[in-house]
């Protein structure tokens, strides 16, 4: 159980708002689409917050231009996978940038048991920290 | 292209004018070649634009001259030495000069002008700040013909700026690496800043990031004193930031301040600090240009993001007559190779006109900017893709005046709210979760497209519903605004200081 207010992972960029209705998904999607950024979803069991490489549920839809249409694949992939971590990535293509631009969770398990912190005392009073996943111990798939 | 030249020789004259120019005595510098109203700047000049005030009898001209010679080759009297050098490269030409408006006769500022000087680049050191400043804010400054001097602004030709490293890490990387977008970052400076030990000084950090901030940061003045020195700081300050991660599965971070007497000293910080996983360290203006240099490139090498506080500054930018503006200041340390830097708020308790401070982070911001007289943008800027440095609103800030944050500053900023999180009525994570609900709130109401600059308060007032946090904070500080007039104001328009 995690013990922050709200006790939840707070990744992505509004998980201190109660969570997204597909109402407020598909505004976010639409101002993404008006700046021309392309939309990506992505799935996980293990939230660690080094893990960069969430798997990709499809490559990001750069010619669906259809907010209803990219919604229909975030639920599709919310009843493929109800109990994992899903966002919604926006990519920008714009000399410059070229990197995402928004990252927000639409999905997260009912539970979730959060992180260890895990010391290994060194040298000089110096502490080594490693951040680990309680659920990330059960093989994937099983986690949540 | 014409006006790309400089290869071609310039002849060495010998004729009966040469040689009346360079007879012992001295010159108007007009007469000496350091006024050229006819000069067309070179795409590699570096050109400049500075605020004169002569004194009485001393012509803008000549004012103008006096100082592009004082800042290049002149010195107070005629020297035959110039003869044995290409003297006409290397001399400044100033080559334009105009009243500023609102100043002289029937106004209450006495007359000052603005002047154009453009130097040829091969008169300053490739990737060296410290030598570029050497000139042109070095001995001209305490020029006696001159009553006040103040450096407005600076073009950068592309061929200098690519001997810059320009920033270590970059918005771009630095965002990547925090795994965080789409809105602006948080953070709070620890209060009080001087004198809590190391051990209650990480409690401050470990509540306001576990509360919700990105960041905590030292002040600028913590470095190693008697009440907490700065290997008990960071190790304290290392774990509170790992305890914060653990408890949200967020990266988080504290700007450790490896500012410190010598550069050996803060290369042993900076050294520590990456041993314990530190994503960040931070710096204060007051080192100096070598020294911001050499960290820099410190951090680049070692993957850390280096956020510079720039303590001192008002001692030179604030007062528009002399000094020099802030925004150059800016374009010397996204040159110099940092990734944050204080930018002002407009709405907190330091000077900031909302104008001026725009010039500030498109500065640092864009890509190219464009000529922007209103923003005090007095030249066209193309980057050369120099990376972006982070602006950071520090000062005065709360939740409360989210929406004109957001609306003023943008997304790529680092909203700092000190007192705003750690005097929380409920306590300091109260206090970080009451500025991320109204951070989050107001970034998903902009993307919405709502009208969220005149409705934010009734959008915070209904998250408030919500959020016990955001309500306590608008309750303690929803009337809170610094309105002050600013000083530092833009010379083309009309402005006005904006007000919570």
């Amino acid at each position: 159980m995690m013990t922050n207010i709200g006790a939840r992972l707070t990744q992505g960029q509004f998980s201190f708002l109660p969570d997204l209705t597909d109402v407020q998904i598909t505004a976010q999607l639409n101002y993404a689409l008006q700046q021309g950024w392309a939309i990506g979803i992505e799935y996980t069991d293990d939230p660690h917050p080094r893990n960069t490489y969430w798997d990709m549920y499809g490559n990001p839809m750069f010619d669906l231009k259809d907010p209803a249409g990219i919604l229909k694949e975030i639920n599709e992939c919310r009843k493929t996978f109800p109990r994992h971590y899903i966002r919604v990535t926006a990519f920008d293509a714009t000399r410059g940038w070229e990197t995402p631009r928004m990252s927000y969770l639409v999905n997260r398990p009912a539970v979730e048991p959060g992180f260890a912190l895990v010391r290994e005392e060194r040298e000089g009073r110096s502490i080594r920290y490693t951040i680990r996943s309680y659920a990330a111990d059960k093989p994937e798939g099983e986690r949540y | 292209m014409s006006n790309l030249s400089p290869i071609k020789a310039i002849p060495v004259k010998a004729d009966a004018a040469t040689a009346k120019r360079y007879k012992a005595g001295v010159l108007r510098y007009v007469e000496m070649g350091y006024w050229q109203p006819d000069y067309k700047p070179l795409e590699t000049d570096l050109v400049v634009v500075f605020r004169i005030t002569p004194q009485e009898h001393v012509d803008p001209e000549e004012a103008a001259a006096a100082v592009a010679g004082e800042s290049s080759t002149a010195t107070w009297t005629v020297v035959w030495t110039d003869r044995l050098t290409a003297c006409e490269l290397y001399r400044a030409k100033a080559y334009k000069v105009d009243a500023v408006p609102n100043t002289g006769p029937g106004t209450k500022t006495e007359q000052q002008y603005f002047a154009w000087i453009a130097y040829d680049l091969d008169l300053f050191e490739e990737g060296s700040i410290a030598n570029l400043t050497a000139s042109i804010i070095g001995n001209v400054f305490g020029f006696k013909a001159i009553k006040a001097l103040r450096l407005e602004d600076m073009r950068v030709p592309v061929a200098y700026l690519k001997t810059f490293q320009g920033p270590a890490t970059g918005i771009v990387v630095e965002r990547e690496r925090l795994d965080k977008f789409g809105r602006p970052l948080l953070g709070a400076t620890t209060k009080p800043k001087l004198g809590l030990s190391g051990r209650n000084y990480g409690r401050v950090v470990y509540e306001a990031l576990k509360g919700g901030l990105d960041f905590v940061k030292d002040d600028e003045n913590i470095n190693s004193q008697p009440f907490m020195g700065w290997r008990d700081r960071f190790l304290y300050c290392m774990e509170a930031v790992n305890r914060a991660s653990a408890a949200t599965g967020e990266v988080k971070g504290h700007y450790l301040n490896v500012t410190a007497g010598t550069m050996e000293d803060m290369y042993e910080r900076a050294e520590f600090a990456k041993s314990l996983g530190s994503a960040i360290i931070m710096i204060d203006l007051v080192i100096g240009y070598t020294a911001i240099q050499s960290m820099a490139k410190w951090a680049r090498k070692n993957d850390m993001i280096l956020h510079l506080h720039r303590a001192g500054n008002s001692t030179y930018s604030r007062q528009k007559n002399h000094g020099m503006n802030f925004r150059v200041i800016c374009k010397w340390m996204r040159m110099a190779g940092v990734d944050h830097i204080h930018a002002g708020t407009v709405v907190g308790k330091l000077e900031g006109d909302p104008l001026m401070i725009k010039g500030f982070y498109d500065t640092l911001r864009e890509s190219r900017t464009p000529v922007s007289l209103e923003n005090g943008l007095f030249f066209e800027q193309d980057w050369a893709s120099l990376r972006k440095v982070m602006p950071v609103a520090s000062g005065g800030i709360h939740a409360g005046q989210m929406h004109q944050l957001i609306h003023y500053l943008g997304e790529d900023v680092v909203l700092q709210f000190g007192g705003g999180t750690i005097g929380h009525p409920q306590g300091i994570q109260a206090g970080a979760t009451a500025n991320r609900v109204a951070l989050e709130t107001m970034i998903m109401a902009r993307n919405e497209g709502r009208d969220y600059l005149r409705e934010g308060p009734q959008i915070l007032k209904d998250a408030a519903k919500w959020c016990g946090p955001l309500r306590a904070a608008i309750d303690t500080w929803g009337e809170v605004s610094f309105n002050y007039e600013s000083t530092d104001t833009a010379d083309f328009v009309p402005t006005a200081t904006a007000s919570a």
